[in-house]
């Protein structure tokens, strides 16, 4: 039997395990799982977004394991993804099909089929509720089947893209059809230069934040693309794999709630004439979930992304390559770590040059 | 869920056997072009990313239930994260683990190669932050492996020139840069100098994980490996000279530096606990 030392260290992280199940069990309410799932909808999309799961249920699992730790939550349930084994790539999701929850257009009054407003805190004040502090369930549960009985018989949405008006047209750039696969970030190291799948896969799992803050950089001055939402939809996609033992059959295997975004922008183009093609473009953003800042702003750095310039969010690597979630915060964190063999070396070339070796 | 005595809910050392696979090509990769960064595509793994996932990936990929385990973190086998690593490895393998270098087959560390020769039946992996020795000369990654295709490492060498110009001698801590087979330049992890000649024509396969940078690669047994230096300032280790364990009374190791609060004392102990440990039990 091989031996193995039991010293301080193992046992001095025992106990700080220990401390920090304390820390989490603190208070005399239990948080449920589904209590986490259904009232913290929001923190709940931002943890399966990141970590690139669509696992709500999951997701609360993991928000309640570290204190409602976002980074933490996404750390687990990223861990947790990489012990499932990839069976199958969905069949390609068309949003126009979306069973519509929000939907609006910043670019045009009237859209065809309206302007959905859907549930968004776009248009409340947002003023300490006191209210809350007491409200009882009873009484919210009346609300809530009154709102449902007020609601019923109501149609389900689908609707044509905003953009298609623009295609009709013949504003729209016209953009070649490119229907490779998919680049899987979740397989293979990013690329670089990136296609613009892996691009658009590696900003949706990206920190929210962090894309949020190069986005805006752009629009402040850092970069040039201030663009007009011509589209955001925010709804329910089918998710369909197809089936392997005949072709041209499909299963269906569940639904999934996600935001997409049509970004305009205005594209120029050379042509043999005297003056330049002016065209409308597209930046295009797609996140799990409500979180429409973060398909606002990846609509912004897809585009961005797209464009010569100086400023950060042109530069490939730059906005790629230092905003995921574990990562930064993994490398932030290794700090934490013991370092005192490379320090004794360092310390080394600073005690030679102290004597003049 | 494949056999595995002592979690359920995992397969075998964690990833999936798909994942495992494909690291194992890549790692037969740069086995096959030593010094060679190998993109891979790096799994998250529940430790954190930037604390020796890279190394651990390819542990977890190459391990056996005959295996036998070595960690450590600066040399230490009971360092914060070597225990916590050596922990997720047999939570879901149930291998057996040791601090005795000769006892283990794959030894997996952070910052240091053990002071004990190392044979061709143990293969020796070690954790990387960063893998792009030209990562000084160029931050972006579409540019320095255009460097590495054509060879171009000039940018390397002036670094270590201003060092000396500015400085009156190389001025490289840990980490100092290696040419593997006369071809590609390598960083060998941040391992003091004093490691560094263990890489040369060496037993053990050597193989480095960066988890967080997607990169793996290799020096396999008996490969050149030179640390890189001009003919003047020739490459030169930490100095050890008249430095004595204070636990083993080893000498002509690498060492910790200890500085006691409570008598003021000043002393140094081997950075290799297990190696000092062996010691210590040998002479009682």
């Amino acid at each position: 039997m091989a031996y193995v030392a039991v010293t301080g260290g193992q046992k001095a992280i025992e106990e700080s395990i220990k401390l920090l199940k304390y820390y989490r069990t603190d208070g005399d309410n239990d948080l449920e799982i589904e209590a986490i799932k259904d009232k913290m909808k929001l923190l709940v999309d931002r943890v399966i977004s990141e970590a690139g799961l669509y696992a709500p249920t999951y997701a609360a699992l993991a928000l309640k394991q570290c204190e409602g730790s976002l980074e933490e939550a996404v750390f687990i349930l990223r861990a947790y993804r990489s012990t499932l084994t990839r069976n199958h790539y969905s069949k390609t999701l068309n949003s126009v099909k979306m069973r519509i929850v929000r939907r609006i257009s910043a670019a045009f009054k009237e859209i065809p089929g309206g302007q959905v407003l859907g549930p968004t805190y776009d248009y409340v004040h947002r003023l300490l509720d006191f209210g809350i502090l007491d409200e009882g369930k009873k009484e919210n549960k009346k609300w809530r089947s009154d709102y449902e009985k007020y609601q019923e018989g109501h149609e389900v949405y689908t609707f044509q893209k905003v953009s298609d008006i623009l295609k009709d047209e013949g504003l729209l750039e016209e953009v070649e059809e490119d229907s490779s696969d998919a680049f899987d970030i979740t397989l293979n190291k990013l690329p670089l230069p990136a296609p613009r799948s892996a691009r658009l896969q590696t900003m949706t799992r990206a920190d929210t934040g962090y894309v949020s803050g190069l986005a805006y950089s752009s629009l402040r001055g850092f970069g040039s693309v201030h663009p007009t939402v011509g589209e955001l939809r925010t709804g329910w996609l089918e998710v369909e794999v197809p089936y392997v033992l005949e072709e041209g059959q499909d299963i269906y295997v569940g639904e999934i709630l996600v935001t997409e975004v049509e970004s305009f922008v205005s594209a120029s183009r050379k042509t043999k004439k005297e003056h330049d093609e002016i065209k409308v473009g597209i930046g295009y953003g797609c996140v799990f979930g409500r979180n429409e800042t973060k398909a606002i702003s990846i609509s912004i750095l897809d585009r961005a992304l797209r464009t010569q310039g100086d400023a950060p969010v042109n530069d490939e690597e730059f906005v790629l390559l230092h905003g995921d979630c574990l990562e930064m915060n993994g490398f932030l964190s290794h700090l934490k770590l013991p370092h005192y063999v490379t320090f004794q070396s360092r310390l080394d070339q600073l005690r030679k040059k102290k004597e003049g070796l | 869920m494949a056999d595995n005595n002592k979690n359920p809910h995992y397969n075998f050392a964690f990833l999936d056997e798909g994942s495992k696979r494909e690291i194992r090509r890549s790692i037969l990769k740069a086995v096959a072009i030593p010094g060679y960064q190998v993109p891979f595509g790096s799994r998250e793994l529940p430790i954190g990313r930037g604390w020796g996932t890279g190394g651990l990936q390819i542990t977890l990929s190459i391990i056996g239930k005959a295996d036998v385990l070595k960690v450590i973190d600066q040399g230490s086998d009971d360092s914060v994260n070597a225990v916590s690593i050596r922990k997720l490895a047999v939570a879901t393998t149930g291998i057996e683990t040791t601090a005795y270098t000769n006892e283990a087959t794959v030894i997996q560390s952070r910052h240091r190669i053990p002071e004990e020769k190392l044979r061709n039946d143990q293969i020796m992996v070690l954790q990387v932050p960063n893998p792009e020795p030209l990562r000084y000369v160029t931050p972006k990654e579409a540019v320095s492996r255009k460097l590495h295709a054509e060879a171009e490492y000039s940018g390397i060498w002036l670094r270590l020139y201003e060092g000396i110009v500015k400085y009156g001698h190389t001025v490289t801590g840990a980490d100092h840069p290696v040419s593997v087979s006369g071809r590609y330049v390598m960083n060998p992890s941040p391992i003091p100098r004093f490691d560094n000649p263990k890489l040369h024509n060496s037993d053990c396969l050597y193989l480095f994980g960066a988890g967080r940078e997607k990169k793996i690669y290799a020096v396999p047994p008996h490969t050149d490996v030179v640390s890189l230096a001009y003919d003047d300032y020739p490459f030169s280790i930490e100095n050890v000279k008249g430095r004595v364990c204070k636990l083993c009374g080893a000498t002509g190791v690498f060492f910790d530096e200890i500085f006691d609060s409570d008598t003021n004392e000043h002393f140094f102990q081997c950075s290799d606990s297990g190696f000092c440990e062996k010691r210590r039990r040998e002479v009682n």
